[in-house]
């Protein structure tokens, strides 16, 4: 079948898309956007986190039929041109980013958390950012991280 | 008492860029998702290729049947043993090749019809798109004729065989009679540990792209060991070294498991050439659990004996480990038992079984971690008996010199760290009554235990280039897991050369730049720095000889070692001259260095070095828990490390390898666990759903500190922090929960049944 959809603000469309397929495989293999990564497929570490229609989800749960004529955002499509999103600034100031596998899917979360609530407490961000996996960093700095780009948004 | 720092007080020293919190420079390629790992490259007409898994242990194939798997369009090839083409075996393994010992198994995949662990791959799909060959792989039928197979570690461990010493590692030693000892203690403990198999669960799972050029081979993969890597390729496809290049700029995560070459890199080279296609062969999360190796389960047992001061008078470590038939990496358990505590009498000794499982490998901190949980368990067990705070227990039993061989430490401070730690994490408030601290429904427990990792170099090869515009390129083939290799790299340049961080560019990641050390047993950080700092030194000494010949340098006359490197130039007092009006006035665009030493010359050192001295990192953890006292869940409310880990580079990268160790250590405690069918030897737990590692909502504030003081011995006196993070943190869980609770577990991990 064929698939069409705006990723990132542009209209893209993929053909003999298989029936099982997921969004996540459309996104990596078809349209060249790998900033979402691959690491579970089973919507357990969060790594392929992307907006659908403006709701954080796991990319690998999600068919590409289920995609048909919504919006996708992706961790490419957060920077403006080469200014960057407060959330990818703050990973990576805070040290929140190792060996950065994990880092795409927790940005998308953590940007839609800074989105909801202006100013997230721990407890909050700590059950945010529950369904991303990280085996680096320890979690302090992600925490670290949310916290900084929450000020900075809220300041702005 | 020297002035402590944490990762937010750099050195008062500080005023160049080693030691500062530096910001990583992959932050925005990691952050806009422009970094690409392995199976995120593209060639034109790149196939892709899917794994068939054994089913059964150990056993012959009697047949493949390969028919229904041809017949899905877009399949390319079926390759099993009856038809692929012959890889060389595995070399033997020789400690003056470092690399022979590259491979993470002896088998010799699809050349053979014997099966030698249940998930051993026996069949390549490969075609057109990655579903394709997945979906074609689930229609390949094998049949088997079944052999005995010895899969069960738990059944297998009374038959364990003694442990062989190496130059590098003992495998056990005696001072004195401490089984005497033991019995004649007025005060002792004698407890029986057991630490499950597991997993490292690096967020990116292993990918390969295999690209061959007639006889050249060009392959993507995120490793731990680009060197290693390279010369295995040559040597099990017969091409000389130079024919091969790996590339990996970024590896998604590694903790030992991408530190040695398993099945599924070489079955995507194998593939590639079987087909002359390109072949990506990116491994499923159970695909990583069926061919890469994990943690060797153990059982332990720790013997204590002491005065009624607390004076130990017996150790008795010993241990068993797996290793597997097909290989495997004997571990030293009981290694810190060796260096921690000056007992009057000591016995250690490591014994093996060897199973019918896919080998073992390393996983942050081998044997330390596993075996520092039963030592540091121990001791708080001993402190209970003898009615002593735990970490008086430690402060009487602290050597001043190594206890099995009277050898001196480089440097030891683990006396600080505990008297520091207890301070900032508020031990005096621990009431020592087991069950005595309460929040609510919460039993809140305090425990301490000490962490320890022995401290090793491996040689780099390192060129520095100094453009007269003043760019500079470090080249070495280092590789990137999170450590942030290149930042703390460009550091240590900038201050060497005395020029601006922004002026620095550290190429890593490539088998076509000089020979790194590999990205393992917390090595690469210091014997890159030697290299660095060796490359540097050379290149301000050409720079320098260039000046003195010009009459008119303010640096005519002058020996490097009275100058200071600052400014972009070389100075002494306020004169001087830049590196740029240096090679202006010779007529030069750049300058060029190496640095570095060779295997023979760094074994020499190594060895030499190791007859006199010992050197760790080391530190104290400091844990409290809460214990819910209905149903025993387990919840780690603070964290405090203090750590001695020589100079620090970026305070920021140092914070991070050390709280991610903790974290892994609070999965190793808790949740962590490889489950082994006894009867079958499949692993039936191969996802994150239901092997557990720690998310972000199980883990408090962790706060982090060190000492920083330098070691003597070291380069720029750093001590390597990848490992020692995770030593001794199950430990300090469970002594937490022992004085939450009252209740010693002895069986990682401290799930909630063991404390109904």
């Amino acid at each position: 079948m064929r698939v069409t959809f705006t990723v990132n603000g542009r209209e893209e469309s993929a053909d003999n898309v298989w029936e099982g397929e997921s969004l996540l495989y459309v996104l990596r293999e078809r349209l060249g956007l790998p900033g979402s990564k691959n690491a579970c497929e089973q919507g357990e570490c969060g790594s392929c986190m992307v907006y659908l229609d403006g709701v954080p989800v796991c990319a690998c749960l999600v068919a590409a039929g289920q995609a048909e004529g919504r919006q996708v955002r992706t961790v490419e499509g957060l920077a403006e041109g080469d200014r960057l999103d407060a959330v990818q600034e703050a990973f990576a100031e805070c040290g929140a980013v190792q060996c950065g596998f994990c880092t795409p899917g927790l940005i998308v979360q953590a940007h839609d958390l800074i989105a909801r609530v202006e100013r997230p407490s721990d407890a909050e961000i700590r059950e945010a950012l529950a369904g991303n996996l990280c085996r680096c960093t320890g979690y302090e700095k992600i925490l670290d991280a949310v916290r900084l780009a929450a000020r900075r948004k809220a300041a702005t | 008492m020297t002035t402590k720092y944490a990762e937010t007080e750099p050195r008062q020293d500080a005023v160049k860029h080693v030691g500062r919190p530096v910001d990583r420079v992959d932050g925005r390629a990691k952050t806009t998702g422009e970094a690409r790992y392995a199976a995120e490259h593209r060639y034109p007409g790149m196939a892709h290729a899917a794994l068939v898994h054994a089913t059964v242990a150990r056993g012959r194939i009697e047949a493949v049947d390969t028919e229904a798997a041809r017949a899905v369009p877009g399949v390319i090839e079926v390759l099993t043993h009856e038809n692929a083409p012959a890889m060389k075996p595995a070399p033997k393994t020789s400690l003056m090749n470092l690399s022979s010992l590259a491979s993470g198994t002896t088998v010799s995949y699809l050349a053979t019809d014997e099966v030698h662990w249940n998930g051993q791959p026996v069949a390549v799909v490969v075609a057109e798109t990655p579903e394709t060959a997945r979906h074609a792989a689930s229609l390949v039928r094998v049949a088997y004729r079944e052999l005995p197979a010895v899969v069960d570690f738990a059944a297998e461990e009374p038959n364990a065989s003694p442990q062989k010493s190496s130059v590098l590692q003992p495998a056990g030693g005696d001072k004195g009679d401490a089984v005497a000892a033991l019995a004649a203690a007025p005060v002792s403990v004698d407890l029986r540990f057991t630490t499950p198999p597991e997993h490292h669960n690096a967020m990116e799972p292993h990918a390969t792209i295999a690209v061959w050029d007639g006889d050249r081979l060009t392959v993507h993969e995120g490793t731990q060991n680009i060197a290693w890597l390279r010369a295995h390729l040559a040597q099990r496809f017969g091409i000389p070294e130079r024919a091969v290049r790996v590339l990996s700029p970024y590896v998604g995560g590694g903790f030992g498991g991408k530190g040695f070459v398993w099945a599924g890199t070489l079955l995507a080279v194998l593939a590639a050439r079987a087909t002359a296609r390109p072949v990506r062969l990116a491994l499923t999360r159970e695909g990583v659990y069926r061919t890469v190796g994990g943690r060797t389960p153990t059982v332990q047992r720790v013997a204590l004996g002491a005065d009624g001061d607390g004076d130990l008078t017996a150790l008795i470590h010993t241990s068993v480990a797996m290793t597997a038939r097909i290989g495997g990496m004997p571990e030293g358990v009981v290694s810190s038992s060796r260096h921690l505590y000056d007992a009057a009498t000591i016995h250690l000794r490591q014994r093996l079984v060897r199973l019918d499982l896919l080998a073992n490998t390393a996983m942050r901190a081998p044997g330390d971690s596993v075996g520092s949980f039963a030592l540091e368990s121990a001791m708080d067990e001993l402190a209970c008996e003898l009615g002593i705070d735990p970490i008086e227990l430690r402060r009487r039993n602290e050597p001043e010199r190594n206890p099995m061989d009277g050898k001196r430490f480089t440097h030891r401070m683990l006396r600080e760290a505990y008297e520091v730690g207890a301070e900032r994490f508020g031990w005096r408030e621990r009431d020592p009554r087991p069950g005595s601290m309460r929040d609510g429904r919460w039993l809140v427990g305090m425990g301490v235990a000490t962490a320890y990792h022995p401290s090793l170099t491996m040689p780099a090869d390192v060129t520095v280039r100094l453009a007269a515009d003043g760019a500079v390129v470090v080249r070495c083939a280092l590789q990137e897991i999170g450590v942030g290799a290149a930042t703390v790299q460009a550091q240590i340049t900038a201050d060497e050369l005395g020029v601006p961080l922004e002026a620095v560019r550290v190429e890593i990641g490539d088998s076509e730049l000089p020979a790194g050390p590999g990205a393992g047993g917390s090595a690469q950080t210091a014997g890159a720095a030697a290299g660095v700092l060796d490359a540097c030194r050379k290149l301000k000494e050409s720079a320098l000889a260039l000046a003195r010949r010009a009459p008119d340098s303010p640096l005519r006359g002058r020996r490097l070692d009275d100058l200071e490197a600052r400014d972009g130039g070389l100075y002494h007092g306020g004169r001087g001259e830049t590196y740029a009006a240096i090679l202006a006035r010779a007529g030069r665009d750049h300058l060029e260095a190496g640095g570095g030493t060779g295997m023979l010359k760094f074994l020499a050192k190594t060895l030499n070095e190791r007859r006199r001295w010992v050197k760790a990192a080391s530190g104290a953890h400091f844990c409290e828990v809460r214990v819910d006292r209905d149903t025993g869940e387990v919840r780690v409310s603070r964290w405090l490390g203090m750590f001695d880990v020589g100079r620090v580079i970026n305070a920021k990268t140092a914070a991070g390898q050390l709280r991610g160790g903790i974290v892994m250590g609070i999965g190793m405690a808790l949740t962590e666990a490889t489950q082994v069918d006894p009867r079958t030897g499949r692993i039936m737990n191969p996802s994150l759903s239901e092997y557990h590692v720690p998310v972000h909502a199980d883990i408090p504030r962790i706060d982090v500190h060190w000492l920083d003081e330098p070691d003597p011995t070291m380069p720029l006196g750093l001590l390597g922090i990848g490992e020692v993070g995770i030593t001794g943190v199950a430990a300090a869980v469970a002594n937490a929960v022992r004085h939450a609770t009252g209740k010693r577990v002895l069986d990682l991990p401290i799930t909630l049944d063991k404390l109904l």
